[in-house]
C-alpha cells in the first residue's frame, strides 16, 4: 500500500474538495493548514468567527497587527473585498446556514454524523467549547479532517462516539489519512481510499461499518 | 449639554460596586480595554461575576483580577490558556476556587443580543443532545432538537474603541470589535476606553457601529488615572 497521507497531503486534498466561491470556515488544528493548498484559479473566502470575511495570509514579522487576529488568536491580514462584524452577525452567519463548508477537526466520529472535537470528557483540565458546537450546526456541509486511528490505533470512527459530543448527526464528510468517507443515511461510504489499501484493511481500523462506494484513489 | 466623555479612568469605573456582573469585551487580545481592567483591580472590587470569552492570557487582562482574587464567577466560551501561573483561571478553577459557566461562543453572544434586545430568551440548535444542554428545556422545531437559552445581562461592560464623539458614538478596530456591540446593549453602565475623541459631526453616520444611546461613559486611552 501507498504511504499513508502526510498532514499536508491531506490538507491539498481538502483544498482542492472546496469548490471555486465558496465561503469556508476553517477550525483550529489540521484545517489550519488548509488555505495554503487552495488552487490559486479558485477564489474561496475565509470566514473567522472573531468577525472577518475574506481572511488573508499572515502578514511578514514585524507587521502583525494585534487588532486583525484569526479565531486562533494569530495575527491575519484582510483580502480586498473583505469586512469586519460583530460576533453576533459572525455566528448568524455561521448557524442561520449561510457558509458552504465548515471544516472541522475531531477526535471521533460516529457513523450516524455524531462529531466529537470538544474535550475527552477525562476530567483534565478546563473545560472550553469556544465556537466548537456553533461551527458544526450551521454550515451547509460540515466536513470533518483528522488521523483515521488515534496515536496507540485504536479507530476513531465509532458506532458511537465515546468522548462527550460536540453536535449529533452534522458530519457528511470525513477526509484521513487513508479515505475520504461520505455519511449517508444509510451509512459510512468510501469515495476514495489510499492506493493498494483493501477495503476489508480499512475497515480493521475502523469501528463503524463501511460500504464500498466510488472507491477512487486517494490522491493529495 | 450631553457629554459622555470623562477625564480619568477612576472616573470612568465610578459607582462600580463589590459583587457587580461585568462583561469584558475582547476576543484574545483584540479588543480588551486593558486601561479600564487596571482601573478595576487598582480599584479593588472583589466578589465580580465576569462575563468574557477567553479567561486571561500573559497580558494584564482579566489575568490581573484573577491573581488578585477579586473574580468569583467566570461566565466564559474558553477559559483554557497555556497559562499556567498560581492564580491563572486553570489553577484556580482546578483549586475549586472559582465558579465557571461554560457557554458556547455563539450562544454567549445570543444571549446577551437577547437582554439588549428586549428578549426573553431563543431556541438554538447548538448544543443539543451535548452535555452543556443538560436541565435545559428542549423543543423540536423544523425537526431538529432545540435548547432553549435565556438573556444574559450585566452591571457594567468595559469596552475598547476606537473613536468616540461626546455623545458615545462608537468605531471600533477591525477584530477589536468582536463581542463589544453586543455588550454594550446589555449592560446597564457602558464604559468604554478608546484610541481618541472626536469632534461631534467628525464622524460618518454611516461607519458608525455603536450609536451612543448605547454608551454610559467614554474614556481616552491615554487618560490619567
Amino acid at each position: 500500500m501507498s504511504t499513508p497521507l502526510n498532514r499536508e497531503q491531506m490538507a491539498r486534498r481538502v483544498a482542492r474538495a472546496i469548490p471555486d466561491g465558496a465561503f469556508v470556515n476553517l477550525g483550529i488544528g489540521l484545517p489550519d493548514m488548509v488555505p495554503d493548498h487552495i488552487p490559486p484559479e479558485n477564489e474561496i473566502f475565509l470566514h473567522s468567527e472573531n468577525g472577518i470575511l475574506h481572511v488573508g495570509a499572515r502578514p511578514p514579522a514585524g507587521q502583525e497587527d494585534w487588532d486583525l487576529i484569526n479565531a486562533g488568536k494569530q495575527p491575519v491580514s484582510l483580502r480586498s473585498g473583505g469586512s469586519f462584524f460583530d460576533s453576533a452577525l459572525s455566528f448568524a452567519m455561521m448557524r442561520g446556514g449561510h457558509l458552504d463548508v465548515s471544516v472541522l477537526g475531531a477526535f471521533q466520529v460516529s457513523e450516524a454524523g455524531d462529531l466529537a472535537n470538544w474535550s475527552t470528557g477525562l476530567g483534565e483540565g478546563v473545560p472550553a467549547v469556544g465556537g466548537a458546537m456553533d461551527l458544526a450546526v450551521g454550515a451547509r456541509q460540515i466536513w470533518v479532517m483528522m488521523e483515521h486511528t488515534a496515536r496507540d490505533g485504536s479507530p476513531r470512527i465509532l458506532r458511537q462516539c465515546r468522548y462527550p459530543l460536540t453536535a449529533t448527526g452534522v458530519v457528511k464528510r470525513i477526509f484521513t489519512n487513508l479515505a475520504v468517507i461520505a455519511v449517508r443515511p444509510e451509512g459510512l461510504e468510501v469515495e476514495e481510499i489510499l492506493p493498494g489499501l483493501g477495503l476489508d484493511e480499512l475497515q480493521a481500523r475502523t469501528e463503524a461499518t463501511l460500504r464500498a462506494g466510488a472507491m477512487r484513489p486517494l490522491e493529495a | 449639554m450631553l457629554d459622555r466623555r470623562v477625564a480619568s479612568f477612576t472616573e470612568a469605573i465610578a459607582g462600580i460596586g463589590h459583587g457587580a456582573t461585568i462583561m469584558l469585551g475582547g476576543f484574545g487580545g483584540a479588543g480588551t480595554p486593558l486601561g479600564l481592567v487596571a482601573a478595576v483591580h487598582r480599584a479593588g472590587l472583589r466578589d465580580l461575576t465576569v462575563i468574557a470569552n477567553n479567561g486571561g492570557s500573559a497580558e494584564p487582562d482579566l489575568r490581573i483580577w484573577l491573581e488578585a482574587g477579586q473574580v468569583r464567577k467566570l461566565v466564559c466560551s474558553y477559559p483554557k490558556s497555556k497559562l499556567h501561573t498560581t492564580a491563572s483561571f486553570t489553577t484556580l478553577y482546578l483549586a475549586g476556587k472559582i465558579e465557571l459557566e461554560l457557554v458556547p461562543q455563539g450562544t454567549l453572544v445570543e444571549r446577551m443580543r437577547c437582554a439588549g434586545a428586549g428578549l426573553g430568551g431563543f431556541y438554538t440548535p447548538v448544543g443539543a443532545g451535548t452535555a452543556l444542554a443538560e436541565g435545559k428545556e428542549t423543543r423540536m422545531i423544523d425537526g431538529r432538537e432545540h435548547v432553549l437559552e435565556m438573556p444574559l445581562s450585566a452591571d457594567v461592560a468595559l469596552l475598547r474603541g476606537r473613536q468616540a464623539d461626546r455623545l458615545g458614538n462608537l468605531t471600533y478596530n477591525k477584530t477589536a470589535r468582536n463581542f463589544a456591540p453586543v455588550m454594550a446593549t446589555a449592560a446597564k453602565l457602558v464604559v468604554v476606553e478608546v484610541e481618541e475623541f472626536v469632534e461631534l459631526g467628525a464622524l460618518d453616520p454611516e461607519a458608525v457601529v455603536t450609536p451612543g444611546i448605547f454608551v454610559d461613559r467614554v474614556v481616552q486611552r491615554e487618560a490619567p488615572q
